[in-house]
């Protein structure tokens, strides 16, 4: 295999933010891709917001790829679909913007219940240049007020899974209404969590006195919440950084810290809430420390199957930098390497600060590679994705298959045990097992 | 554009994977954007797949647009080369890759590599995934067996008396519907006839395999979605007759098994009177209530044509409904439909399918995973018959359709889901005991179906439910709102319709739920067109006598 090529070039981190300090050198890989793009968001977004439709505009591809991430999980309708591309689009035989018009039109017809449609760009779209923003602006002046139409890119070639969320919440960012001028600092939480998570945290900040507390997305599309210079935004999820951009642009200001993951970094990451809207120190500790307690508790019982114990992660949901973090602080595990499709140093930086020195960082992927790493390495448990998940286990190799570390709810006090269990889980079934 | 939900068929490089995946040696490079290596996970987790498919994807990024995509073919297709070393290497695109034009095909096979070059042209905005996994089998047997192939005219030697006739058995691949356990059979039938399966290809099969169709005296097609064009090919370059009827069922086992002897210039094998339980049980007095139960069948091709003979001649159900998603075998299903009486349909609109299953209210539906979850929502029982599949349809245990123990498998996978007959009495005589409501699944299946639970009270819910998933559904194949019933649906009752009685509605409630919609839409019929205002007990009874002519 030539190296020339396709150099590993090792880099010491140049960042000069103070958490980056420890300088963790960071393997840069070009290569083939384990990861979904970001259409895949769409399979948990169009269950959160029960208002919108996602309206993919691709080929069959990206609506077969939507039918098997989501796999098992569709028993109703979805609240999405794909305009397949088809030769007569490409060949300039048929207008592109009239299909969609009348594609959109059959669809509005056929789903009554939709209050915001999102036309979703792929790879295709965007190779072909097809200008999906003013198709919606178009489409949004035709439909408005009963729909609403949203225009943003979940393509491979722009965008890795996660960050297809990222691409959405950043375009809802501009239709939140602006906060009454000398509002009283609000929260914004930003990043699907699962509504049960929601709840919770609404909980902790009512009894912090913290408030109001909004979330994006909200549960409904048309239920925006305002934005303006009095917003504090704490991002519950690492990938949701084009948003964050987008909401400072409207004067919202950044609440850095830790991602909600495990009792200590749940506790971090309320605390930076707390801090930024002024709560008490004792009315933060007496509202968070049951909680706290419980999910010490529930964390402890895990950590005699995962201290000391070898973790490989392949890059995948962006939550591998929280993640590990997580098992290395709480469960005692041992990092071998922390890949991530990408390292975003502004929102990651107190992540980074907690990784152990010592630990390899990689961004981006040549999975042939990565995997003779991991081979090398042998660790106790790798966490992929499905397409790496049982090869792996057939070579012997623990794993713990990454995409429901996306699809259940791990954020909060109270689903910290569960987050551990599920890494936990591949380990005690191989003890159990006699076969 | 075409508006789609969910697709019955993946794009056509995917074919191309299935056929990489199911042999040895053979390695597929694939231009792609990120994303595309979803389609690992539908041979890792759908089949529970050991191994990686053997795919090495370029993985282009919207920065490489503007530079050279080319140079990351090249560099990709050297390095899977140097890694895997295949005996055939397969090079084509994803759909993205198709806009960009970099022809990687051409650019493969101008490095000189060690092993042969299968460029492959798979067009991603017209063509699917079965047209894909043919055209990509065709195009490697060619390229293999091509130079074996003798000068046109040649005439075909004949056999040598002391060696046993040798036959080629095309298309099985991982993915397809039970190829896995088909493959045994069709190795036991042919072993019957006294045929050696010289050949088993895609699945299992090397490239030194595929080398081999040229010793052989007959071609099996077991499924045509996939090595159609391949066993055409081969039918005219090396003269070799195609046995094409595929073994499913006890009927088309035996002519399958007539078919295999005549090409193989033998005498057909008399298979014992008990080769398969199928015709016993079918015909044992506690088989009576399968008698004209009304089936719906949708599948691939092969699998569509296939049960419905087996419904109709083996196990004596009425055949409601016949279709397939499978257009280049809308010929082959057309014929079947009409010779058992029903008008067979093309489509690949899973809504489509799906007005069609409820305007037809079978008590059973033979179907893809689509259909399954379509029969669940209408609450009617459902065997899966076909690709597409999920991990459900990847049972552990040997499980196939071909041949004698197929139709085994067949007679209990599509009676099991059943309401047992003596059961299915008492419920219709006794509508009222409050454990019968329409949720209520067949006892031997456990809690399962029940959709509606307890707190509520289930009869009414789960028939206004029902009712309203029927009703809408069979109204219109567009302003279907299927997801998420609301608990009191109102029937929208046009103006000046005829309204119905408390008693006969009350009374309608106990017919069946899977044909009440029929039921109420012909009585509602009847009642409209005798300009009958108020619809009373008589009406439906009427109507019914009606209709039951």
């Amino acid at each position: 295999m030539s190296t020339a090529v396709r150099p590993a070039a090792y880099q010491a981190c140049s960042d000069a933010s103070p958490a980056a300090r420890g300088a963790l050198p960071v393997l840069r890989e070009r290569g083939q891709r384990e990861v979904f793009c970001g259409l895949t968001g769409i399979v948990w977004l169009h269950r959160k917001m029960q208002d919108a439709f996602f309206l993919v505009v691709g080929s069959r591809t990206c609506a077969h790829l939507l039918q098997s991430a989501a796999g098992v999980m569709i028993f109703a309708e979805p609240r999405f679909a794909t305009a397949v591309l088809q030769d007569r689009d490409l060949a300039g035989m048929a207008d592109a913007n009239e299909e969609l018009d009348r594609v959109v039109a059959q669809l509005l017809a056929r789903r009554p219940d939709i209050r915001t449609l999102f036309l979703v760009g792929s790879c295709p779209s965007e190779v072909i240049k097809l200008d999906l923003a003013r198709a919606a602006q178009r489409l949004d002046a035709a439909h408005m007020p009963r729909v609403r139409v949203l225009s943003y890119s979940g393509s491979g070639i722009e965008t890795t899974f996660t960050q297809g969320e990222d691409a959405c919440l950043a375009a809802l960012v501009p239709e939140c209404p602006a906060e009454p001028a000398g509002a009283a600092p609000s929260l914004l939480v930003v990043g699907a969590v699962a509504d049960v998570v929601e709840d919770q945290f609404v909980r902790l900040f009512d009894a912090m006195g913290a408030g109001p507390v909004r979330f994006l997305p909200p549960r409904r599309a048309r239920a925006l919440p305002a934005v303006g210079p009095g917003t504090r935004v704490l991002l519950a999820q690492p990938f949701v950084n084009d948003t964050l951009r987008a909401l400072e642009r409207r004067g919202a200001e950044h609440v850095p810290a830790v991602f909600p993951f495990g009792a200590e970094g749940t506790r971090r990451w309320l605390q930076a809430a707390a801090d930024a809207l002024g709560v008490p120190d004792d009315r933060f500790e007496a509202a968070v420390a049951a909680p706290l307690a419980r999910a010490r508790r529930a964390v402890a019982a895990h950590r005699p199957t995962l201290a000391g114990r070898r973790v490989f992660f392949f890059p995948d949901s962006q939550l591998e930098l929280p993640l590990a973090r997580f098992l290395h602080e709480e469960l005692g595990a041992e990092l071998v390497e922390v890949g991530t499709p990408y390292l975003e140093r502004a929102t990651s930086a107190h992540e980074l600060a907690l990784l152990p020195p010592g630990v390899t960082l990689s961004e981006g992927q040549d999975v042939e590679r990565q995997l003779d790493r991991c081979r090398a390495a042998r660790p106790d448990l790798v966490v992929c994705g499905l397409g790496l998940a049982n090869p792996l286990e057939a070579e012997g190799v623990a794993t713990k298959w990454s995409i429901e570390l996306v699809f259940s709810p791990v954020h909060g006090f109270d689903q910290a045990g569960d987050l551990a269990g599920l890494f936990t889980r591949p380990l005690d079934r191989r003890q159990r097992l006699a076969v | 554009m075409q508006l789609t939900l969910w697709t019955y068929e993946g794009p056509p490089h995917v074919g191309a994977m299935r056929v990489a995946a199911s042999m040895t040696g053979v390695h597929y490079v694939l231009h792609a954007p990120q994303g595309d290596t979803y389609a690992d996970l539908l041979f890792t987790m759908i089949e529970r797949s050991g191994a990686r498919p053997p795919v090495t994807y370029t993985t282009f990024q919207a920065r490489d647009l503007g530079g050279d995509t080319a140079g990351l073919v090249i560099q990709a297709v050297r390095d899977a080369a140097e890694r895997y070393r295949p005996d055939a290497l397969l090079v084509g695109e994803s759909c993205t890759a198709e806009l960009i034009q970099d022809q990687p095909g051409s650019l493969a096979a101008g490095l000189g590599l060690q092993m042969p070059v299968v460029p492959l042209d798979l067009p991603s905005y017209s063509k699917k995934e079965h047209w894909g996994a043919a055209e990509t089998f065709y195009q490697l047997v060619r390229a293999v067996c091509g130079p074996l192939a003798p000068a046109p005219g040649t005439p075909r030697p004949t056999r040598p008396a002391d060696r046993r006739p040798r036959a080629a058995v095309l298309g099985p691949t991982t993915l397809g519907f039970r190829a896995r356990d088909d493959v045994r059979e069709l190795r036991a039938l042919l072993a019957d006839a006294g045929v050696d399966a010289h050949v088993v290809a895609p699945l299992g099969a090397s490239v030194a395999d595929l080398r081999r169709i040229a010793e052989c005296d007959l071609v099996v097609c077991y499924a045509a979605e996939v090595a159609g064009t391949a066993c055409e090919w081969v039918r005219r370059t090396f003269g070799l007759p195609v046995v094409k009827t595929v073994p499913i069922g006890v009927g088309a086992t035996r002519d399958f098994l007539r078919e295999v002897a005549e090409a193989a210039g033998a005498a057909p094998p008399v298979p014992a009177p008990d080769a398969s339980r199928l015709p016993w049980y079918s015909r044992s007095v506690d088989s009576t209530y399968l008698t004209g139960k009304r089936v719906f069948v949708f599948g691939d091709g092969t699998h569509a044509v296939a049960a419905a003979r087996v419904a109709v001649e083996e196990l004596g159900f009425a055949l409601v409904g016949l279709g397939t998603y499978s257009r280049e075998m809308g010929r082959e299903v057309r014929a079947a439909g009409q010779k058992y009486g029903v008008e067979a349909f093309v489509s690949d609109d899973y809504l489509d399918v799906e007005a069609r299953i409820a305007a037809a209210a079978p008590e059973l539906v033979l179907g893809t995973q689509m259909e399954r979850h379509t029969a669940k929502r209408l609450g009617v029982p459902c065997a899966v018959i076909s690709s597409p599949i999920h991990v459900q349809d990847v049972p552990a245990r040997h499980s196939p359709q071909v041949g004698w123990e197929g139709a085994n498998v067949l007679f209990d996978s599509w009676v099991h889901p059943l309401m047992m007959g003596l059961e299915e009495h008492l419920l219709h005589m006794f509508r009222d005991d409050f454990e019968f409501h329409d949720g209520a699944a067949p006892s031997h299946l456990g809690a399962k179906a029940a959709p509606a639970a307890a707190p509520r009270a289930p009869e009414r819910v789960t028939t206004a439910e029902h009712e309203a998933l029927l009703d809408a559904i069979a109204a219109e194949p567009t302003g279907v709102a299927v997801d998420e019933p609301d608990a009191e649906p109102a029937r929208a009752v046009p103006a000046g319709a005829p309204r119905w009685q408390a008693d006969a509605e009350a009374e309608l409630r106990k017919i069946p739920f899977f044909v009440r919609g029929k039921a109420r839409r012909n009585t509602e019929r009847y009642a409209a067109e005798r300009g009958v205002a108020a619809i009373t007990l008589d009406t439906l009874y009427e109507a019914k006598a009606h209709y039951a002519r």
